[in-house]
């Protein structure tokens, strides 16, 4: 089977669930890695290190910045020249609209966020979550080529081989921009939930520290919120020692403690760390179905009876604002940091 | 300015939703207006509000009970509603659900803009945007956390997890909203009583002059998440610190660090 990966990058700075891709691809057949934007030599040079057996790239200024529009156009002609059986992207904001649209292109489909690809009877079959993972289902796509996302940790990574490297293919630009880039602000903390190996996550419970005062001249609310932030940079400390991402469950978001960007749940981000600690949370169903795939759940709450002990692997009934820097002190000393 | 909302109808996203018999089921609980286009509602009125002389019409592909919500859209203020209904409809994937819209939307005519969500609680691919624009051959501004229209342009601010990027189109433009839009308005009084009376137009594809799009992608089986047998192991302790000293010790040895 001949298959494409789409390497996604921002800037340079390569989506490590790309390599996740190449490494599926491997598994079915050849890989041909696709790589667009301006001054991009590094990242293809990475992407041979992660096995492509080939790399086609499209390096050009009309590809600087992430345009829907000529990315899609660029792609679809190179997927209708060179015919592969599979195109993979790493899931993200850029790929959904590039595959989005070359599946109009080439009149096909897009299994998008799918876990697991298998091969059954010549034909491929995707498993994806439906209503935000409380059911899957297996999914096939009869257009050619089949293109399906992968959500990030799925699909094992392949080991970086420095000694591996080629020589790329030049693909022809299409540069029919219909959107101008004006400017860009990075985020104030990057925020990767998707990537994150370890994730600490906080709830309504993490603005209900007794023990602080707030500023005087606070309304009500105001007070909430900011016993909210103090609660979050404990929690931010702990993610910290853990080289983790801080998480949010709805309520918290929608208390204005933190932004949307850190929300894991149906409404937020599905996520898949190897370790998750829940602080103050207590568990909708919402929130359990962006995380319950989790290797590790940790789960920190004064109620015993809080529904989030039931995904946990531990639990403890306890106060999140004692416990989580004894946490923090402990990790440090044990990993010597 | 004439704008179009595109929604969707979804269960509640409390509902309890499982496979069975391999259908979705989500017992008594509610269908509603998808959440995140009530976004792309409260974007498409804002919008509205900030330019003189603008409508607003909701449209929706579903069956007739759909109309519900289409009727949010209505009592949060949206002027018009229309529903795309057709047996033909009923399995169709996400290009052809694009192409129908994109028919649909020629059909409203003369649109300067068409908001979607970000994406949908069912399905949730989160194609349908960039797809319509494609169909259409409109630019795409994916994931508005604000919109500014000027001069027969729209600028926004595209939130991804990188930041925030500043992007510009001429109109009609396809645009997606999130979350940062701003809270979707409750519907008020008026607006429910109007919503109540309103007649839904009901448009099948015969009346969009199409036929049934192709379908590429087709769902073979339908499963329940694998039920977690773990049972959780209380860690309990005399101090913060002794609990945190054996919940370290159990971590490490799980070696997913």
């Amino acid at each position: 089977m001949k298959t494409f990966v789409y390497v996604d990058h921002f800037k340079g700075e390569i989506q490590p669930a790309s390599w996740e891709a190449i490494g599926l691809g491997k598994t079915l057949g050849s890989v041909s890695a696709v790589v667009f934007g301006s001054g991009v030599d590094a990242v293809v040079k990475t992407a041979f290190e992660y096995g492509a057996d080939e790399v086609f790239v499209a390096d050009d200024t009309a590809l600087e910045d992430f345009r829907a529009e000529p990315y899609a156009s660029t792609f679809s002609a190179l997927a209708s020249s060179q015919s592969p059986d599979l195109i993979l992207f790493p899931i993200t904001a850029r790929t959904r609209e590039l595959a989005a649209m070359s599946a109009v292109d080439l009149n096909t489909g897009v299994l998008t966020d799918i876990s697991a690809l298998e091969v059954v009877d010549d034909s491929l079959v995707a498993t994806r979550p439906i209503y935000e993972g409380k059911v899957l289902e297996k999914t096939v796509c009869s257009g050619k080529p089949v293109m399906a996302s992968i959500r990030p940790r799925f699909f094992p990574k392949p080991e970086q081989d420095a000694s591996k490297s080629g020589t790329a293919t030049i693909v022809e630009v299409k540069s029919d921009a219909l959107t101008n880039i004006e400017g860009y602000s990075a985020s104030e903390a990057a925020v990767n939930l998707g990537d994150a190996p370890v994730i600490v996550s906080g709830g309504r419970g993490v603005s209900n520290n007794p023990s602080l005062t707030p500023p005087d001249g606070l309304s009500e609310q105001e007070a909430e919120v900011w016993r909210a932030h103090q609660g979050f940079a404990l929690i931010g400390e702990l993610a910290n020692v853990l080289g983790g991402a801080v998480g949010a469950s709805r309520a918290a978001v929608d208390g204005g403690y933190i932004p949307y960007a850190h929300q894991v749940g149906q409404t937020g981000k599905v996520v898949t760390p190897d370790l998750y600690i829940a602080c103050g949370i207590s568990g909708a169903i919402q929130h359990l179905v962006g995380m319950r795939n989790a290797k590790v759940i940790v789960a920190i709450n004064k109620d015993a009876d809080a529904p989030i002990f039931t995904q946990a692997r531990y639990g403890v009934v306890g106060d999140l604002f004692k416990i989580v820097p004894a946490l923090t002190a402990e990790f440090k000393k044990k990993l010597g940091k | 300015m004439k704008i179009i909302a595109c929604i969707k109808q979804v269960p509640d996203s409390e509902a309890k939703v499982k496979a069975e018999d391999g259908q979705v089921t989500w017992g008594e609980s509610p269908l509603v207006i998808n959440p995140f286009d009530e976004y792309a509602v409260e974007g498409a009125l804002l919008t509205k509000e900030a330019n003189d002389g603008s409508t607003v019409t909701a449209l929706c592909i579903g069956p007739e009970s759909a109309k519900d919500a289409l009727k949010h859209a209505l009592a949060m203020g949206a002027d018009e509603a229309v529903l795309v209904s057709d047996p033909a409809l009923n399995e169709i994937d996400q290009v052809a659900a694009a192409r129908v819209l994109a028919a649909a939307i020629k059909k409203i005519g003369d649109a300067d803009m068409i908001v979607f969500g970000r994406q949908t609680l069912d399905n949730g691919s989160g194609l349908t945007t960039a797809q319509v624009a494609r169909v259409l051959g409109l630019p795409m501004l994916g994931l508005a956390g604000q919109i500014k229209v000027q001069d027969g342009s729209v600028t926004i601010d595209r939130v991804i997890e990188e930041g925030r990027v500043t992007v510009s189109a001429k109109m009609p433009v396809v645009l997606s909203v999130v979350q940062s839009i701003g809270e979707p308005r409750y519907p008020s009084f008026m607006g429910i009583r109007k919503a109540s009376k309103a007649n839904i137009p009901v448009w099948s594809l015969a009346d969009l002059d199409i036929e049934a799009p192709a379908t590429v992608v087709k769902r073979t089986e339908l499963m329940n998440p694998p039920v977690d047998e773990t049972k959780v192991e209380m860690i309990e302790g005399e101090t913060p610190e002794a609990i945190a000293e054996a919940l370290v010790e159990k971590i490490l040895a799980e070696k997913v660090l």
